[in-house]
């Protein structure tokens, strides 16, 4: 037996394996799979996928990439899976079942490709959590083979030279990583092809080279693999109509993007209207999350909002159902407090009417989700979008939060939540609070993805059927699994269960948060 | 400089400054790169603005005689220059949205002095004195050592906006080619100051310094004394120093400098001194201390170069040109050397009004087919159509040592 798993674990690093279409446990999906497979298999393999990168998602946001804690939720919801074996190696595969295995890994992704290239904000969702799956996965790999994987996609750096590894340790001094690392050596790389280090200035950079500390190189994998993958998923896009003739992959390709990111909130024929110019500032007490209000407060204060919040209120509003018209006279009321009408004419309805796709490329954009608002373009001098959790300073924060009535405690608690860089847990939890529907000391039950989420499930609470505060489900998610089961399409029974697993591993989350603290 | 320009007269001026002041020459020389490749400058866009604030996007140009006749037919108030596109952007309406891209640009920065004002008290919004003009010296000196030491990058354009910025045109090939997720790491690792209104404390410096904020406050050290005493008097009364005291992290050490500034502190730089004492005394207590560069926080709080990020991102953004009017300046948007950044004064930079009066006294010449003219170079734009010289020089040089370097490897072959 145990001469069987040696020789088994041979076999995989023989020659003759690496002719084999997956040389390497780890791969950049740059080959489409071209063999056959039912359409059952195809529904199952990305359903499980999914499972898995929800799971990536979700632990993402309540906690920090690459800690010990990180890690060990992502092992327990991955062995939940049907990928464990594929993701997380924790005994001797046979090679026939570790090729299977890397052959399910590369159609599932391919298959998600499809379901998730047709919008921005599905390639975008995927991209990220695609991206960190892959980190997860890479640092899972022994040393030996991390190695062989970048020399099997022609990353083939090479360390730099005594002498000038010398100097650049002296001029390096400064850096973070190398406190606790005794492994000096440099790989000098194209700054170009390390641009995450760049950014953050983890790398010291000497005449368009970046001197790259060997545990970074996994950053370099990381950005030549969104390049590749950013790149595919727009392609991608492009050549989906052509699939359009077969009725039978498109429904349940849609489906299956539609149960995991949660809606759009693009703007749905039914709703349009529903909101007039009037009634804005009372909703934006009720109802607003508390990025919206603080750019309504500002735009009420200063009548003049800049373009980072013209983009992120103005489609925010749309998105809650105010018309064309009626947004043109909410703002115009307002701008021209402060300037003249022809002034507002010129400069600024071309930026409403953009929104609603009637200017430049015409398109009609959705509101911004919460990932946008938090990861992009943060404000400046004078602007007022961004999320407050992330952008907002500790003591203006902890002000803003008692002046809308929440005790000294919940305070605390959603302070908590954002000094832990859980922004989207820490307004979920101020959701609760200003709804009644919790108290300070109950675990958050609910993850906010989108402010027009918090907006619905805010007027659903208010003015919705009777029912208890506590019935009603948040889960975005939830509510879209649970539509489409309802329309009766082909879609699995399952998504149940992967809901109630949702919930426990908030709950979980939480806990341990508590414990971190 | 005379200072007689007049706003309104500009419809009238600009005609005459397009025929016979601007650099069409050199202009085009830049922007053509040597003709490699071949569509360079007919896949430019570049966009006017003509009077009311009309705006024309999507404008392009075959060759610089066709440059210069609409130029002069047009007369922009303004010119932006956007980046090179896979077909020319005149015939965008007729390309598939999805085939017309934009392919390659400069690397460009463009610093305001507006994003200043919660540190500035001289002036605030569009006006510039020599009182904060010094920021933008910082400004240039840091950028252009980390964009020429730490990048590698040689063809650098700083250019004066014409009222209260800097833009900064970075040509190498490198640059021109990079990604839009290449422009935003480079901006970012160049951004240090971060935070809205609502953030007091808008450096936040981890425990080890990377080289290049090293630098920064190297350079920024040369100047910071006299630049807060002289220039700003940064601490001369309470509503002032309110807003350093808020950006250390300490409460206890807020109180206890509040109370030192008013009983032994009397001006600028004694408190200053204070500042910098009372934080050495902390650091020395180290359990005490979370947060080891304080004092350099502030000084870059005040003084790091702010910019705006999204010009400098996106592959299809647009910036003034070079050579252009400020209309309500009447100043020439001119070139600077970042050499003798600190002998460049805005106040002596020509103005559209001032220029024409001056080419009014050049004596004729002839050109080459017998027509008489007067040299543009004669006028106080001369000096700094050198600077532009010289930038030019550097980018053709580069360019046939390139060339060279080609064929050497053909003979090879």
């Amino acid at each position: 037996m145990e001469f069987g798993t040696k020789s088994r674990k041979k076999l995989i690093t023989t020659n003759k394996v690496k002719d084999y279409r997956y040389p390497h446990h780890l791969q950049l999906y740059t080959d489409p799979p071209t063999e056959t497979i039912s359409l059952q298999e195809f529904e199952e393999l990305a359903v499980e996928r999914l499972k898995v990168l929800k799971a990536v998602e979700t632990i993402g946001i309540t906690h920090q990439k690459g800690t010990e804690k990180y890690n060990q939720l992502l092992e327990k919801e991955i062995t939940a899976t049907k990928f464990k074996e594929c993701f997380i190696r924790k005994r001797n595969l046979s090679l026939e079942e570790e090729i299977e295995n890397r052959k399910r890994d590369h159609m599932s992704h391919f298959i998600l490709r499809l379901a998730y290239c047709r919008s921005e904000d599905l390639r975008r969702w995927f991209l990220l959590q695609e991206l960190d799956l892959f980190r997860y996965r890479f640092q899972l790999e022994s040393s030996q083979s991390r190695v062989e994987f970048l020399a099997s996609n022609n990353l083939k750096y090479k360390p730099v030279e005594k002498d000038e590894q010398e100097e650049v340790t002296r001029e390096m001094d400064g850096l973070d990583h190398l406190t606790n690392s005794t492994n000096k050596e440099f790989y000098k790389v194209p700054f170009t092809e390390a641009l995450d280090l760049v950014r953050n200035r983890k790398v010291f950079l000497r005449d368009g080279y970046a001197y790259v500390p060997q545990e970074d190189l996994v950053s370099i994998l990381l950005s030549l693999f969104r390049t590749q993958l950013s790149h595919a998923l727009v392609v991608t896009s492009r050549a989906l109509p052509n699939m359009e003739e077969d009725g039978r992959l498109l429904p349940m390709l849609c489906g299956l993007s539609k149960r995991y990111l949660g809606q759009d909130y693009g703007v749905k024929k039914q709703n349009v209207g529903v909101v007039t110019a009037e009634m804005i500032e009372l909703l934006s007490k009720k109802s607003f999350p508390l990025c919206m209000q603080n750019i309504h407060a500002s735009f009420r204060q200063t009548h003049h909002l800049r373009h980072g919040s013209r983009l992120q209120y103005g489609l925010f509003l749309k998105g809650i159902g105010l018309s064309l018209e009626e947004a043109m006279k909410f703002f115009k009321a307002e701008f021209t407090k402060s300037m003249d009408i022809d002034t507002f004419d010129k400069k600024y309805s071309y930026n409403i009417r953009y929104n609603y796709g009637k200017e430049g490329k015409k398109t009609d954009y959705t509101p911004y989700g919460c990932m946008k608002i938090i990861m992009n373009n943060p404000p400046a001098m004078g602007d007022a979008h961004g999320c407050p959790f992330k952008h907002f300073e500790a003591e203006f924060l902890r002000q803003r939060l008692s002046s809308l009535g929440v005790s000294k405690d919940g305070v605390d608690v959603v302070m908590k939540y954002t000094k832990g860089g859980h922004y989207q847990v820490a307004c979920a939890k101020l959701f609760e609070l200003t709804h009644g529907i919790n108290d300070t000391n109950s675990e958050v039950e609910m993850v906010i993805q989108h402010p027009n989420q918090y907006f619905e499930n805010s007027q659903k609470l208010l003015n919705g059927p009777v029912k208890t505060a506590k019935t009603v489900k948040i889960v975005s998610s939830q509510q879209n699994s649970q539509a489409s089961v309802a329309n009766g399409s082909q879609v699995d029974v399952k998504t149940e269960v992967m809901d109630d697993e949702m919930g426990d591993d908030l709950d979980l989350n939480d806990e341990e948060l508590n414990m971190m603290t | 400089m005379p200072d007689d320009y007049n706003p309104e007269a500009l419809p009238d001026l600009l005609p005459l400054y397009y025929k016979r002041l601007f650099p069409y020459g050199p202009y085009f020389k830049w922007l053509n790169y040597g003709g490699v490749p071949k569509h360079y400058f007919s896949h430019r866009e570049f966009s006017f603005t003509l009077k009311d604030d009309v705006y024309i996007r999507y404008l392009s140009f075959t060759d610089q005689q066709d440059f210069e006749k609409e130029l002069q037919k047009k007369c922009p108030h303004k010119i932006d220059l956007g980046a090179v596109y896979s077909h020319r952007p005149k015939d965008q309406k007729t390309i598939k949205s999805t085939a017309f891209l934009a392919q390659e640009k400069e690397l460009v920065f463009d610093i305001d002095m507006t994003d200043y004002d919660d540190v500035r008290f001289c002036c605030s919004g569009a006006d510039i004195c020599r009182n904060c003009w010094p920021l933008m010296i910082m400004a240039v000196k840091i950028l252009d050592r980390a964009l020429r030491e730490d990048f590698g990058f040689q063809h650098i354009l700083w250019v004066y906006s014409g009222r209260r910025g800097i833009h900064c045109w970075v040509c190498d090939e490198t640059a021109r080619t990079l990604t839009a997720q290449g422009r935003s790491a480079i901006a970012e690792y160049l951004t240090l100051v971060k935070g809205g209104e609502t953030v007091s404390r808008k450096v936040i410096l981890p425990d080890k310094l990377h080289p290049s904020i090293r630098h920064a406050v190297d350079i920024i050290s040369k100047y910071f004394l006299e630049y807060i005493v002289k220039k700003q008097d940064l601490l001369g009364d309470e509503e002032k120093w309110k807003k350093v005291i808020a950006m250390i992290p300490y409460d206890q050490l807020k109180s206890v400098l509040a109370e030192d500034f008013v009983t032994v502190g009397t001006n600028t730089s004694t408190r200053w001194a204070i500042i910098k004492q009372r934080l050495q005394n902390a650091k020395e207590k180290l359990d005490l201390y979370k947060y080891p560069y304080v004092k350099e926080e502030i000084m870059l709080q005040l003084c790091y170069p702010r910019l705006d990020i999204n010009v400098s991102k996106g592959l299809n953004h647009l910036l003034k040109s070079p050579f252009c009017i400020h209309p309500k300046t009447g100043r020439v948007c001119v070139p600077m050397d970042p050499e003798k950044i600190d002998d460049f004064d805005p106040e002596q930079v020509p103005t559209v009004s001032g220029l024409l009066e001056e080419l009014d006294k050049v004596d004729l010449v002839e050109d080459d087919q017998g027509k008489k003219f007067r040299d543009y170079k004669k006028t106080s734009l001369g000096r700094y159509l050198d600077i532009f010289d010289s930038f030019l020089k550097g980018l053709e040089s580069s360019r046939k040592g390139k060339l060279i370097e080609q064929s050497d490897m053909k003979m090879e072959f």
